[in-house]
């Protein structure tokens, strides 16, 4: 039996279209030997967890310069919830205030990296927490 | 439990069907239990294969294609293969960006694969990917994929109808009619058709076609070359009549049965084979005894002709008479 990959979705929820960060995201997960998916700009909610879905991934990696983490990220992991798929990692990443951190993990979101956090840290994390 | 996951692909459960794709892709046996329970229900999609460079604009006609299919009331399964990289054996899959406005059809459901260098090879595993899209209801499937090599190549014979993808500036037309890729298509397209050059690709490919023709004899129509431009919705109508006329030719003509039915020899042939290659793997590798023999290989002690003559003896005994 081949050796699982990881599955990543990529996702870059809300409306402005700067996707540098995300694009750059994929690369490295891909580099790290992750199958990424990226999904491109402007997903719903709705959109990112159907996505999951169907190509059975492992983890999803939200990333929002925008703002709308409070409404988004939450509601990914609901929609996951909902569809038996409360197993996926939900990661965040982009401009996330340090005050909003407590209540997207309380929210269910497990992880969330800053700006600055060395990207072999966001790949070791993904790695270590997966769900088996 | 494998025979109650094919139970729910067959009453539409796109979760379901995630899962036993990703089986597949993993080479895991319950892969295979659920396959034998889908098999009944495989072989009604009609499975319609986009190959060429990348960039030429596959995921976008892809996504227009669907948008027809959808329309015209019929579903549509989405396999969309991207290159794993043979360094991290990581892969960046960026097709469904192009799919975007399906995303939310119950009726639409889009796999991206990785090529990862699969045991069974990629086209038998891009196949049962297929299939189990089949056996879960899609009226179409479509195969998305980079049209280089021979794996690339054996991916489009499990389509039906094979449609090579050309734009003018990407890649050199000429390197792949030399690969190959130029005798299996069904339909040519010329996409980009706003950019300059899409006349005189137009021209070559027509010409090419000319020639072929003249050099062997087909028992069927030469192929057709349709103009799109797959982000203005050009051309699309008339890809989608090329791809009409082609199905029913085929169906009316016999030779879709004859081209599946090829198709199972092979298959079945191939998977035989591929049992039987783990099996002996297994045994082999078993006490160290491959690495001995490779030994004695090596120091001259033994030849490999008469080592391999004896490993199918011993393990292959095939009934006199
Ligand atoms: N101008 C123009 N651009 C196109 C056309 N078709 C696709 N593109 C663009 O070409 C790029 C690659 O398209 P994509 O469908 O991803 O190609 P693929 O790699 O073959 O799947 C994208 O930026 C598309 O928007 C076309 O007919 N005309
Ligand atoms: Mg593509």
């Amino acid at each position: 039996m081949a050796k699982k990959k990881l599955k990543i979705i990529v996702a870059k929820p809300g409306l402005d279209g700067h996707d540098r960060g995300a694009k750059l995201l994929c690369r490295i997960f891909a580099e790290a030997g992750m199958e990424v998916v990226y999904t491109g700009l402007r997903q719903t909610p709705e959109m990112i967890v159907e996505a999951a879905l169907q190509e059975d991934a492992d983890v999803v990696g939200l990333s929002s310069l925008s703002g709308v983490h409070n409404y988004f990220f939450p509601r990914v992991v609901s929609l996951l919830k909902e569809k038996d798929m409360a197993d996926v990692l939900v990661v965040g990443g982009g401009i996330i205030p340090d005050e909003d951190v407590s209540s997207l993990k309380a929210a269910g979101v497990a992880e969330i990296f800053g700006p600055g956090t060395r990207t072999d840290e966001i790949v070791q994390y993904i790695e270590g927490n997966v769900a088996g | 439990m494998p025979s109650e996951l094919a139970r729910q692909v067959l009453d539409g459960s796109p979760r379901a069907l995630a899962r036993v794709i990703t089986w597949v892709e993993n080479d895991d046996p319950r892969a295979v239990e659920c396959l034998e329970i889908l098999y009944p229900h495989m072989g009604r999609a009609h499975i319609l294969g986009l190959t060429g460079s990348p960039g030429a604009g596959k995921s976008s006609l892809t996504d227009q294609l669907t948008h027809h299919f959808r329309n015209a009331g019929k579903t549509v399964g989405i396999v969309a293969v991207d290159p794993s990289s043979p360094f991290t054996g990581g892969a960046l899959l960026g097709d469904r960006i192009r799919m975007s406005r399906h995303a939310g059809d119950p009726g639409v459901f889009i796999r991206s694969m990785a090529t990862r260098g699969f045991l069974g090879g990629l086209a038998q595993t891009t196949d049962n990917v297929v299939k189990a899209m089949d056996a879960a209801g899609k009226d179409v499937v479509i195969v998305e994929t980079v049209g280089v090599g021979q794996d690339e190549i054996d991916i489009m014979r499990i389509a039906d109808t094979i449609c090579l993808i050309l734009a003018p500036g990407y890649g050199d037309i000429i390197q792949s009619m030399k690969a190959g890729v130029m005798e299996i298509a069904d339909i040519y397209v010329i996409n980009k058709s706003d950019h300059a050059g899409a006349d005189q690709l137009y021209t070559e490919v027509n010409s090419r076609i000319l020639q072929d023709s003249q050099i062997r004899k087909r028992d069927r129509e030469p192929p057709p070359v349709v103009k799109t431009v797959a982000t203005e919705k050009r051309g699309i109508d008339d890809l989608m009549a090329a791809i009409e006329s082609c199905r029913c030719q085929l169906k009316e003509s016999g030779a879709l049965l004859e081209k599946r039915r090829e198709r199972i020899r092979q298959q079945t042939f191939q998977m035989i084979q591929f049992a039987l290659f783990q099996l002996l793997e297994k045994e082999l590798a078993q006490n160290g005894r491959l690495d001995r023999l490779v030994d004695a290989i090596i120091e001259k002690k033994e030849n490999p002709y008469q080592a391999m003559r004896e490993i199918v003896d011993e393990f292959i005994k095939v009934p006199a008479g």
